[in-house]
C-alpha cells in the first residue's frame, strides 16, 4: 500500500510538472538517459531474479497501465519506469513484453505505442464491439465521448485538417457552445483542446505565419488506433441519408486503414 | 471443460472493469451475451466456473471476480477486487491522503455503530480528529457523495452504510483491522454491519437482515438459533428477485 500511495503522489506531482515547459524537458532528459537494455543485459538482468520477483512487477506494470487507462491518459515510459520498473529497469523490455500479453490474452486488449518517439503506450480494445443485440450490462460511457465522435467526424470529413472555427461552429449548431459552460461537458474549449489532446484523441496545432494566431485541428494518434474510420462514414451516410461509398476519398481512406488498425 | 480464456471470458472481465460490481441476475445476463456473442458454449449453471476460469487468469494481476451478498436485499453480487494488499489499495489511486483518511473515520463510525450505519452529522463531525489536512465541510460533503458514486458507501436519509462493493472488496481488511469489534452473522457467517442483534446479553449475536427474513420465515415463535432466547425483533420479508432488472 505504502508502495502504491507513493506511486499516486508522484503521477501527480508529474502531471503538475507537465504544466511548466522547463521541467518537461527535464522529464525528457530522464528519458534520454534511459537506454533500451540489450538482449544479453536482459538474459542477465533475469538470472538475478526469482521469476516470482518479475511477475510481481509485470502485476505492477499491468495495475499502473489500467489505472491510467481508466482516464484514458497514455503512459509515458520515462514515467513507468521511474515509479513502476525501478530498479528492474535492466529487464524493461522482458516486462512490457509480458504486460503486453496479458492485456492480450486475459483482457482482450492491446498495447500500443502511440508516440515512437516520446515512448507513449495506450490500451486499444481487441475485441469486436459491434454485435447483433445490446449488452445486457453496459458500462457507463463517457458523455464526452458524443462531442469527441461529432469533431472526429468532422475532421475526417474534411480531409484531415480543420481550422478551429470550423469545429466550434459546428458544435455551436448542435447547441454546445465553446464559449458558456455545458451542463455536461463544463468547460466545453477546456475539454476539446486540453483533455482531448492530453488524452492524444486530438492534436491541436497552431497554424504557422498567421496573425491572429490561430489553431487547427487533426486526430490524435489514440484516434486512429481506437476509432474506425468506416463507422464514421457509416453515421455519416445514416445521417445524410446518403450511400458511404458516394464520399469517395473518405472511402477509400476508411478502408485502407481499417485492416491495419 | 477448457480452462483456457475466450473473447466471451475477456467480455466479461471488460464489463466488469467499467461497472465493479453487478447482481447476479445480470451477471447471468451477461454470461449468455458474451457467450453467445463469441460463440462459446454457455450452460446456465456454470457461472461460477466460467468466472473461476477468469479467475485463475486473474490471480497473478491480484485481481479476483468475487462473490458476496447485499445486507440490503440478501441478492448475490459479483465484484471486481484487488486482492494486491488488504489495505484500500484500489482506491488509493482515485483518492487523496485526506480523503482516504476521512473514509477510513467513516469506516471506524460504521463498524463501531450497532446498526452499521454512520450519520453525516457524525462523520462531519469526525473532521475535528484528522491528522491529515483537514477537511472542510463542503470538502467533506463533497468526498461523500463521490465515495457514493464510487460505489464505495450507499446514502439513506443522511445515513451512510458500507455499500455491497466495499464490503466485497474489504471483507479481509475490515476482519483484520476490526477484529475486536466486527461481528459475523450467525446465519452465513460472512461480516455483519446492518442486522439484527440477539437482546440475550449474553449471547447478543448478529445476523442480517435478509438472513432473519429467510432463517425466521414461516416460523411462529422465532428464536435466537444461537441461545434460544426469543428473537424480539421484526421479522423482514423475503425479498424476490428484482422485477426491475427484467425490463
Amino acid at each position: 500500500m505504502s508502495q502504491r500511495k507513493r506511486l499516486s503522489n508522484t503521477q501527480s506531482s508529474s502531471q503538475n510538472k507537465r504544466q511548466s515547459s522547463s521541467s518537461v524537458t527535464q522529464e525528457e532528459d530522464e528519458d534520454a538517459t534511459f537506454t533500451q537494455p540489450s538482449t544479453s543485459q536482459v538474459q542477465r538482468g533475469l538470472e538475478k531474479l526469482t521469476p516470482a520477483q518479475v511477475d510481481q512487477k509485470t502485476a505492477e506494470v499491468v495495475q499502473y497501465f489500467l489505472m491510467k487507462d481508466q482516464k484514458k491518459i497514455p503512459v509515458r515510459r520515462a514515467d513507468l519506469v521511474k515509479y513502476v520498473v525501478k530498479d528492474y529497469r535492466t529487464i524493461y523490455p522482458e516486462i512490457i513484453k509480458r504486460a503486453a500479453r496479458t492485456f492480450e490474452q486475459v483482457f482482450g486488449l492491446k498495447l500500443v505505442e502511440i508516440d515512437p518517439k516520446h515512448h507513449m503506450y495506450i490500451l486499444v480494445n481487441n475485441l469486436e464491439t459491434a454485435t447483433s443485440r445490446a449488452a445486457p450490462v453496459e458500462c457507463p460511457t463517457n458523455p464526452k465521448m458524443g462531442l469527441l465522435f461529432v469533431i472526429l467526424s468532422v475532421i475526417f470529413m474534411k480531409g484531415g485538417t480543420v481550422k478551429e472555427n470550423l469545429i466550434w461552429n459546428t458544435l455551436k449548431k448542435l447547441r454546445v457552445d465553446p464559449g458558456q459552460k455545458h451542463e455536461e461537458f463544463g468547460d466545453v474549449k477546456k475539454v476539446v483542446t486540453d483533455e482531448f489532446v492530453r488524452q492524444k484523441y486530438l492534436e491541436y496545432l497552431r497554424i504557422p505565419h498567421t496573425e491572429p494566431v490561430e489553431y487547427e485541428f487533426r486526430w490524435g494518434p489514440r484516434a486512429d488506433a481506437e476509432v474506425s474510420k468506416a463507422r464514421i462514414l457509416e453515421f455519416m451516410g445514416k445521417l445524410h441519408e446518403q450511400d458511404p461509398r458516394s464520399w469517395t476519398q473518405q472511402y477509400r481512406e476508411a478502408h485502407a486503414t481499417q485492416n491495419s488498425s | 471443460m477448457s480452462r483456457q480464456l475466450g473473447d466471451g471470458h475477456r467480455r466479461f472481465l471488460q464489463t466488469m472493469m467499467g461497472v465493479y460490481i453487478i447482481d447476479e441476475l445480470k451477471a447471468k445476463a451477461l454470461y449468455q451475451y458474451c457467450c453467445e456473442t463469441f460463440k462459446m458454449q454457455c450452460a446456465a449453471d456454470r457461472l461460477d466456473e466460467f468466472i473461476e476460469t477468469i479467475n485463475l487468469k486473474l490471480q497473478p494481476m491480484f485481481m479476483q471476480v468475487r462473490k458476496g451478498m447485499s445486507e440490503e436485499n440478501g441478492h448475490q453480487y459479483y465484484a471486481l477486487v484487488n486482492t494486491a494488499e488488504t489495505d484500500i489499495t484500489r482506491m488509493t489511486s482515485d483518492y487523496a491522503d485526506n480523503e482516504l483518511e476521512l473514509f477510513r473515520k467513516t469506516m471506524d463510525l460504521i463498524v463501531g455503530s450497532e446498526k452499521g450505519t454512520a450519520s453525516s452529522t457524525d462523520i462531519l463531525n469526525s473532521t475535528d480528529t484528522m491528522t491529515s489536512k483537514k477537511l472542510k465541510k463542503s470538502e467533506t460533503e463533497h468526498l461523500l457523495t463521490r465515495l457514493v458514486q464510487d460505489k464505495w458507501l450507499c446514502e439513506k436519509r443522511g445515513e451512510y452504510t458500507l455499500s455491497t462493493r466495499c464490503i466485497i472488496e474489504m471483507e479481509p481488511y475490515i476482519r483484520s483491522m476490526y477484529q475486536d469489534q466486527v461481528k459475523m452473522c450467525h446465519i452465513c457467517h460472512n461480516v455483519a454491519f446492518q442486522c439484527q442483534i440477539c437482546e440475550n446479553p449474553s449471547c447478543g449475536i448478529k445476523i442480517h437482515n435478509p438472513c432473519v427474513a429467510r432463517y425466521f420465515k414461516g416460523k411462529m415463535e422465532p428464536q435466537c438459533p444461537a441461545c434460544d432466547d426469543f428473537w424480539p425483533h421484526e421479522i423482514p420479508e423475503v425479498r424476490g428477485l428484482r422485477s426491475q432488472s427484467k425490463k
